[in-house]
Order: C-alpha cells, then structure tokens, then sequence
C-alpha cells in the first residue's frame, strides 16, 4: 500500500515571530524551520500504515523553496522513503498550492493522500480538501485514526461530545489532526539513512496566486495588568471588575 | 520557567553544522526535552539513575553512537557525537556519564582492542541498550595514577585468575558486563596491563554502590571486588596492550565531555536568561540590573568559547589531526568554564537556586564530579605543562 503525504516547511511554533521590514511576510532571519506539527502527525500516519500492510512506499512531497529537502530529509529520517521537491513559491493561496500538488501527484497510483489538517502557520485548512477535489476522489478532514479495509479506509474524527466514524471509498485524500499518532523520533541510524534516500527535485507547476498578504503585523502589546489590592478585602472589588468590566463571571 | 530549550548559538555555529549534524543535534535535544526534564529532578532526589531511558536511547542510537553500523551503531561523525553528548548534558551530567560510559569506555575498547567474537557478542547488544557496560581503572589508592593499579590478572592453565578492587565505577553495579583493566605483570609496568572483558555475574565479581555522594545523583557510582575471578582465555581483549589502551578510552570519553559540558552551561545560563527577565526587585526586573548584565554577558562570553572549542576539536577528531593534548585543554576548559557559569547561575536565581525545580544547582554540584573525573583539572594542567615544557610534573 503506498501513500503519499504533503508536507509543510513551516516556522517553529516556539519560535517568536516578527514581520519583515516590508510588513508583508514573517523576518526569517534567526527563525528555526521545522516540519508543521500536522504534517507529522500525517507522516506517522503514513508509516504506521505502510507497516500494517506490510508492503508498500511512504512518498513526501512539498511545495517551496530549496530549502524544503532539509525538511523532506526530516520526514525520511522518520522512516519515509522517498520525497519529491517541487520547487515553487508556497502562498497563501491554497488553490495555487493544492494545483501544484496535484500536478505532481494525480499520476501515483498511491490509494492514500495524507496531509495535515492545517499548516502550523497560515492555518488555513484548505489545501487537503482541495486536493481532494481536484483528484475528483473522497476527502475526510480532521482525522484522528484510520484503518484501510481492501478498498476503503475507516476514519475516526473527534466532534463535539463524540467520536465520528466515517468509512470512505479508496483512493481517498485525507487531512489528520492530534490523536493517536504521535510522532516517532527520527532514529540517529534513520537521519543517517536518510541521507542516502531518493530526493527528487523539479520545477513546481506553474499556478499564479491570486491571493495575497496585504500586510502583517504583531499584535498589540498586552496592556500593563491592574493590581486591585491585597488580600481578602479586595476580593469584592476583584469580582465587581471581573463582572462588570470583563465580563468574565 | 519552563520555556522550551532552543540553544544558545550566538556566532552562528549552527551555519557550520550538517544538516545531519543539526537534525541529530536536535532530535536529541527534542528527546531531551520531553522525555528526561519531567522526570530528572525527581530522579535525582531520589538519587536514582532512571534505568527506563536506557532501551529508549538504544533505541535512539546514542549508544556508541560513532562506531559503524555493522554492529549495530549509528555510525555518526564526531561532530554529531559530541553534539549529542552536549544535548544529553544539558539535561544531566549523569546520564551523559552514563552514555559516555558505555560508548567510549566499554563499547569504545570492544571495539577497538577486542576480537572480531568480543566485537559481535557485545557490540549489538550494548547498542540497544540490553546489556550495560562499566569500565574499571581507578583503584581506591590509584585515581590519578592509574600507572600504579594493584588489580592483578594472573595466568593460569586455562585462562585467567582476576583479583583486586576498583572504585568510583560508574554503571558499575547495573551492569551486564565489565570492561576491566589488570596488571598482568610486575606492579608499576605500565606495559603489561591489559584489558578483559568480564560479564558481571562470573563468581567472584561483586558490585557495591558508593554511599553518602552529594553529585551525580541520577547516576550509579560503585565499587567493583573480584575475588579469584576465574576467566576464560578469550576474555582478554587481545589488542589492548599496556596502560596507552585505557587511555586512549579516555581521550574518547574526555572528548565527549568537553561538548557535554558547554550543554549544562548552556541549560544554566538559558535557565539564568529567562529568570533575569521575569524575576522583579526593586521595581524592574533583575536582569536591567548591571550587576546582573554582567553575569549574563560572561556566560555568554565563556560558552560561545567553550563553543567554538569544542566544535574545532570535532572537525579535528573527524579529520584525523586530533591529539589527547587538543582534548585535554578542550575537557579542562570546558568543564572549567561549566562549573563557573553553573555556581553563577545558582547564585543569580538567589533562593529558588537552591530548588531541585530549577536546574542549576544540580548541574553545579554534578560538575564538581565531571571535574574530577576523566583527569582532574590538574592533571590536564600537567599535561598540557609537559607538553609545553617537556618536563613531565605529575
Ligand atoms: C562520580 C565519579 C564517577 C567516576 N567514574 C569512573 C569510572 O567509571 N571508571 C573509572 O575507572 N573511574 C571513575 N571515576 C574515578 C575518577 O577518574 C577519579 O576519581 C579521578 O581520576 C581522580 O582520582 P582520585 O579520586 O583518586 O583523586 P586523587 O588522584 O587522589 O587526587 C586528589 C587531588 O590531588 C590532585 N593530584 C593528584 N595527582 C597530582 C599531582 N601529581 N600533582 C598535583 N596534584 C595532583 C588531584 O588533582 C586532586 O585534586 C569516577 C569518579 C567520580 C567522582
């Protein structure tokens, strides 16, 4: 069974972040790029079914610049085997995105497509739907389990007050989010074996964006807290605040 | 407090690492992170060595972890292995002595004086974790003499009769195996000690854990007895040959702690950063405070050296170049500079300083062990004087 997971280059979620002289993108200098936290779970998704079925390829592909192998290097170091780098600008428009993707991918004959539920830093949610819709095939977003069965795959997602099980029919395209799929440290024999895995790098299908940062800015720093008194006798004038001027009680 | 660990990486030496070097530098550090902070405090009250890390760093491949694949190993460069050694420090000197033990001290001198057998029994299996190695040398009356030891392996028909004592063994009494040097000649010729590699449960062989230690809590430190150890031939490493063998572990070990400690100086002075900014006295935080802008700019100062010392003794080490006299000066600097910047760090936190919830104090009272053992501070002066001087003034 192969699958093929899209992955992300994304800045750190601990990283503090700060826009850029032009006040249009992040200031990359000094930020740490990490895989987004969804793609991982994806990722782990994708080896732990491969490993049920005992057979079958674990593909990553990205969208980005050159500086997405290291990335893709850190999906291989967990266990994937093979990764694809698409060269290309990643923007905010998930359509561009899920088009380039698809280029790429509508020839595999991979049953599963994975992504995560979102991109740790533009949080969109697009892209997996889109892609799902423009390979015309079944999409379940925000899954927190799966199994494939021959020709479908069972999907848990958690909603309110409950747990959803949906069965979709294979090939299906499906978006995971935090459940059971922690992921796996990459071994120190994986990073080194990764080194030696196939990395494919091509041009990115070429998909204007027609959407775009207008511009970015932090938030506004938080203002200086107000200490009401001390001890019990400012408990009342405590909760008159938190009723009257909050609106927290 | 808790903030997540990043690093301190102020010239940029990151830019001169890998991408493997980086990915394995902080997939330890991840592991670091999330696995040994919620649970080393507690162990080291409890002065308990938390044996349940041990299949997960084999799981890892830490253990060993520059020595070849063919064994089981991960078969990274130097470079990487130190910045291992550097992240594992940064949560505990006793678990970096735990992993510098068993790769450089037992699985080092397998592999580099024992037989293609020594190498295939016991290589894998210390690689994963399910066995654990010591390494015997210091005597209770020869530390820094080890020249001198008393521990006797004599001849016999069949094979070997070990008796004598080790001390301040570390690993010593969870371990599987021994690697365990004896003077197979006359006492003070260093040319006839040798190497033996002796499985701890041989009749003879007791461990006793060393009582009433205030440093390295989390780490098990023994003292190894054989009593007519009877061994068989094969347990001599067979390329081990003379007192330049164990030292040769050492320069493995001792490069290892020179990154190990700019980890913990690295932990106390993040530890140090972040409380400076949040701890308010006298109307502002103490870190706008000059006394304590100092503090932080020497650490800042001593570990971008300790940095760039370690880092050049790595690409040395890979290269080839590197001499034991290069490490000396590395692990006497180094660990130097570590306990320096932990007391600070200790003293700049005031009275939480002294918590177990805060890492300072116990990184300084580990490194007064890391000072002391893998050569002294002064006998890498002494080396590095004869080196200087050509006058030998041990
Ligand atoms: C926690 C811990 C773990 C250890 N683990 C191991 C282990 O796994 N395996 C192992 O074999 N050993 C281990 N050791 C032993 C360690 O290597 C020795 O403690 C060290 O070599 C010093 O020996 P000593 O304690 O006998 O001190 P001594 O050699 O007695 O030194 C006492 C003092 O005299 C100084 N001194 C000694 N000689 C001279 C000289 N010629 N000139 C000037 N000053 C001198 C020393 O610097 C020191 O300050 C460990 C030690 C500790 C504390």
């Amino acid at each position: 069974m192969d699958v093929i997971v899209c992955v992300k280059r994304v800045p750190d979620t601990e990283t503090r972040i700060k826009p850029s002289a032009a006040g249009t993108e992040i200031d990359s200098s000094g930020v740490k790029y990490i895989l987004s936290p969804y793609d991982e779970f994806a990722v782990e998704a994708a080896l732990r079914t491969v490993e049920a079925a005992g057979s079958g390829e674990v593909t990553l592909v990205t969208l980005g610049d050159a500086a997405g192998s290291e990335t893709l290097r850190s999906g291989l170091a967990m266990g994937a085997d093979k990764a694809i780098l698409l060269e290309g600008s990643s923007t905010m428009d998930g359509l561009a995105t899920a088009k380039a993707l698809v280029a790429e991918i509508e020839s595999a004959d991979a049953q599963l497509v994975l992504l995560g539920v979102k991109a740790a830093d533009d949080d969109q949610q697009q892209v997996g739907p889109m892609v799902g819709t423009l390979l015309g095939r079944a999409c379940v977003t925000g899954v927190t389990s799966f199994t494939v069965t021959e020709d479908s795959v069972r999907c848990h997602r958690e909603v309110e007050g409950g747990v959803e099980v949906v069965e979709a029919s294979l090939p299906a395209v499906l978006t995971i989010t935090k459940g059971t799929y922690e992921p796996r440290y990459a071994s120190l024999k994986g990073i080194m074996a990764a080194k030696r895995k196939p990395m494919e790098t091509k041009p990115a299908a070429d998909v204007a964006a027609r959407i775009a940062v207008r511009s970015l800015t932090s938030p506004p720093a938080r203002a200086a807290g107000k200490i009401v008194g001390e001890g019990p006798d400012a408990v009342p004038e405590l909760v008159r605040l938190l009723r009257e001027e909050a609106n927290a009680l | 407090m808790a903030a997540k660990f990043e690093g301190i990486d102020f010239y940029d030496i990151d830019s001169l690492l890998s991408e493997e070097e980086r990915m394995v530098r902080d997939t330890i550090r991840g592991w670091v992170e999330d696995k040994l902070m919620p649970i080393i405090g507690d162990a080291y009250v409890d002065r308990r060595f938390p044996k349940e890390i041990v299949p997960e760093l084999g799981e890892l491949g830490v253990l060993g972890a520059n020595l070849p694949e063919k064994y089981g190993c991960a078969e990274l460069n130097n470079v990487a292995y130190g910045l291992i050694m550097q992240e594992l420090e940064r949560g505990d000197s006793g678990i970096r002595s735990f992993a510098s033990v068993q790769g450089a001290l037992v699985m080092y001198p397998i592999f580099a004086f024992g037989s293609e057998d020594h190498r295939t029994e016991w290589l894998p299996k210390l690689a994963t974790g399910e066995a654990i190695g010591c390494f015997g040398l210091t005597e209770p009356d020869y530390g820094s003499n080890p020249a001198g030891m008393v521990t006797r392996a004599k001849k016999t028909s069949d094979g070997w009769l070990l008796n004598g004592a080790k001390m301040w063994i570390t690993n010593g009494s969870q371990a599987d195996v021994a690697v365990v040097w004896a003077q197979t000649g006359d006492i003070g010729d260093v040319k006839t000690i040798r190497g033996f590699i002796v499985p701890t449960d041989t009749t003879g062989f007791s461990a006793r854990d060393q009582k009433g230690k205030l440093s390295l809590l989390a780490s098990d430190t023994s003292e190894l007895v054989f009593e007519d150890v009877e061994l068989p031939e094969s347990a001599l490493m067979p390329e081990s040959s003379g007192l330049r063998s164990p030292l040769m572990c050492l320069t493995q070990a001792r490069y290892g702690i020179a990154w190990g400690a700019v980890g913990a100086a690295m932990a106390c002075f993040h530890e140090s950063l972040l409380y400076a900014k949040e701890r308010i006295m006298f109307d502002g935080p103490i870190g706008g405070k000059q006394i304590q802008q100092v503090r932080l700019a020497d650490m800042l100062t001593k570990i971008t050296q300790g940095q760039l010392l370690a880092y050049r003794l790595g690409r040395m080490k890979d290269d080839g170049t590197m001499t034991p006299q290069q490490v000396s000066l590395a692990k006497r600097a180094n660990v130097d500079m570590a306990c320096d910047i932990a007391r600070e760090a200790r003293r700049l936190l005031g009275g939480n300083g002294i918590l177990v919830e805060y890492h300072s104090m116990r990184h300084m009272a580990n490194l007064e062990s890391v000072y002391t053992y893998e050569g002294t501070h002064d006998i890498h002066s002494l080396i590095l004087g004869q080196t200087l001087t050509g006058v030998a003034a041990f």
